[in-house]
């Protein structure tokens, strides 16, 4: 096993015992709070993946969507309660939907691509939203989960479901790194630096698309999932193009250097957001929009670039150095 | 038969103003360059303009004709005051970098707007009704259609031409079209290419806030009105391909005419309908309807 490859896996470990240590000590608010971000953070890691060969999803709300719907429903008309299995589903859902529509969209670039995503998006969001028998635009509310069999009580549940979203999250922030730092996954950075040469080297441009949007489908289905148990209720606002837009945001926020980045800045949206509806409900998204913006000026790289600058005292090398240059608009070393 | 004709007055009129808002964004698109989401909340800003405004000519005692004057002057301030913000306070600092990028600033400013409007107007609705009977009623086939939303089909027609004879047939027009073609060459030849990005934008602002302005009658102005606008008039742009007006004029008759069929016939479909039409000719035409095709540059 390569170094650098034991040294993703050891971080991932570490950093999943890490979260489930500090989920014992949280208070239940904020226990909520970082689960939601959790999953949040999941779709994000999706855009992450798309952004990376060059493109930005307005609709993974689409997926996220789907995700939870399949398992909800199944929790719902089923009875299946069981928290791990649900996410397997939602996650497989939203993969063969990813699967569908991946092929379709990927010829498109740019804002066409974005619009697009919109656009398949909202179409569900309406037909979601026209359908009474599964609540139409009020949604639905879950049956609570349980985790393996275990029925965990009132005050114990926001914990179960904690320790589980930290366990997801670190399986899928590891898998992500090792998956960029493959060949195919470096195979994205080259198809956003110049597609005709990617294809003129004899790897297929296609393919490197529908990959990652595969990926950010399955993703956003886990995320969806979690989301859904968290809350405890579904409504079709999850397909909406403002909550595709918060997933945008938090993965602008992160930047794609750093796959760790996404959660906090996913984290810093939702404390944003408690906040705000608590102390301003009026302003909270000009507080949004004024950050956001700030961002863009000051961090183009992302908060996770800041990772970097830190580490910044050691002279990068390899691909992140790459990566960094590329960002910066400079060639690679 | 009579169906067909509510369908063809209904869409006709909801495309009259949805013209004139995705003309401001494929103006703004075609010389900057930038796809504004915020355009919907200029729309918004627009009708909210107009509420206030109307409210000043029974006030100074002006006969009720007044009030399509006040909704003008209304479009104007909102574009006087917004637009010089906007573009040189903000969207200049990213010209030249990924358009992607500028979506996401657009998409940050729509964010901010939609609040600024709260915090100016509150979440209150507002009814402009007045300006609504200043026509009457005109009767087509059997039924009765209020003048005032056939006049709206006019002033589309009359922002449309207006732009489009600006473009082609003055020298502003010519000067905003060197710059559309290379806007380094054209600074060369002693063009301000500043003032002609500040220009498109104001005349992109002014027209989303007429639209709105003068759809204030039609709706009740609060807050949320600017969502479902900016997603239709970015599927007009989409569909009759960006930075074309006869596009943009296209587009505008399919989404519209395509909504009000749904509304009638398929009330089920009304929502997503508008997706449904992008989706099948973005299918068939990926740059949209009027837009060439661009070879890939290696």
């Amino acid at each position: 096993m390569h170094a650098s490859t034991k040294k993703t896996y050891l971080a991932g470990l570490l950093s999943g015992l890490a979260l489930i240590v500090l989920g014992f000590a949280l208070p239940d608010w904020l226990l909520f709070t970082v689960t939601k971000a959790f999953g949040y953070g999941l779709v994000s890691l999706g855009i992450i993946t798309l952004m990376r060969g060059g493109l930005v999803s307005f609709g993974q709300g689409l997926v996220y969507c789907i995700g939870a719907y399949a398992s909800g429903l199944l929790a719902v008309h089923a009875g299946v309660t069981e928290a791990p299995l649900l996410l397997l589903i939602g996650m497989a859902a939203s993969t063969v939907v990813g699967l569908i529509a991946g092929p379709l969209i990927a010829r498109y670039r740019g804002i066409f691509f974005a619009m697009l995503t919109v656009a398949l998006s909202m179409v569900l969001y309406g037909l979601l939203v026209k359908m009474n028998s599964i609540g139409g635009s009020d949604g639905f509310t879950l049956p609570e989960p349980t985790f393996f069999g275990w029925q965990p009580t009132v005050e114990t549940s926001d914990l179960a479901l904690y320790v589980l979203a930290a366990i997801v999250v670190a399986v899928a922030a590891t898998a992500c790194r090792l998956y960029y730092d493959s060949m195919a996954g470096m195979l994205a950075l080259a198809v956003r630096e110049n597609e005709l040469r990617v294809e003129y080297l004899g790897s297929s441009v296609f393919n490197v698309t529908v990959r990652n949007f595969t990926i950010a489908a399955a993703l956003a289905g886990l995320g969806g999932t979690l989301n859904g148990m968290a809350l405890g209720h579904i409504d079709p606002l999850f397909s909406f193009w403002t909550t595709s837009g918060e997933f945008v945001f938090i993965a602008v926020l992160a930047g794609h250097l750093s796959v760790s980045a996404v959660f906090v800045s996913s984290l810093i949206l939702e404390l944003v957001r408690s906040f705000s509806n608590r102390y301003f409900p009026e302003t909270w998204q000009l507080v949004l929009g004024s950050f956001l913006i700030a961002v863009i000026i000051f961090l183009p790289g992302g908060i996770g670039s800041l990772w970097e600058r830190i580490k910044g005292g050691r002279k990068p090398t390899g691909q992140k150095a790459a990566e960094r240059a590329a960002e910066e608009g400079r060639a690679a070393p | 038969m009579l169906d067909v004709i509510t369908i063809l007055v209904d869409g006709v009129v909801y495309a009259s103003y949805l013209f004139m808002v995705a003309l401001g964004l494929t103006l703004i698109f075609g010389v900057l360059r930038i796809l504004n989401i915020a355009h919907g909340s200029l729309y918004a800003f627009g009708a909210y303009a107009a509420a206030t405004f109307t409210t000043f000519v029974p006030a100074l005692g002006l006969p009720p004709e007044f009030s399509l004057i006040a909704m003008f002057l209304a479009a104007l301030a909102v574009a006087i005051v917004l637009a010089p913000i906007l573009e040189r306070g903000l969207l200049r600092l990213f010209y030249g970098r990924d358009e992607v990028l500028i979506l996401l600033i657009t998409y940050a400013v729509f964010l901010v707007l939609e609040d600024v409007s709260k915090l100016i107007w509150g979440v209150q609705p507002y009814y402009v009704f007045e300006p609504r009977n200043l026509f009457g009623n005109v009767e087509i086939g059997e039924l009765f259609y209020v003048g005032y939303d056939l006049m709206l089909i006019a002033l589309a027609a009359v922002a449309g031409l207006a732009v489009w004879l600006g473009l082609n047939k003055t020298k502003v027009g010519k000067i905003v079209l060197a710059v559309i073609h290379n806007p380094d060459v054209s600074a060369c030849m002693g063009v301000r290419v500043n003032w002609v990005y500040l220009l498109a934008f104001f005349v992109g602002v002014f027209l989303a806030a007429l639209a709105g302005a003068f759809t204030s009658p039609l709706i009740s102005v609060q807050p949320g009105i600017s969502i479902p606008i900016i997603i239709a008039s970015f599927a007009v742009v989409i569909i009759g391909g960006l930075g074309s007006i006869p596009g943009a004029a296209i587009g505008a008759l399919i989404v519209g005419i395509a909504r009000a069929t749904a509304i009638y016939e398929f009330p089920a479909a009304e929502v997503f309908i508008i997706y449904f039409v992008m989706a099948i000719v973005l299918v068939f035409r990926p740059e949209g309807l009027f837009q060439r095709t661009q070879a890939r540059k290696i």
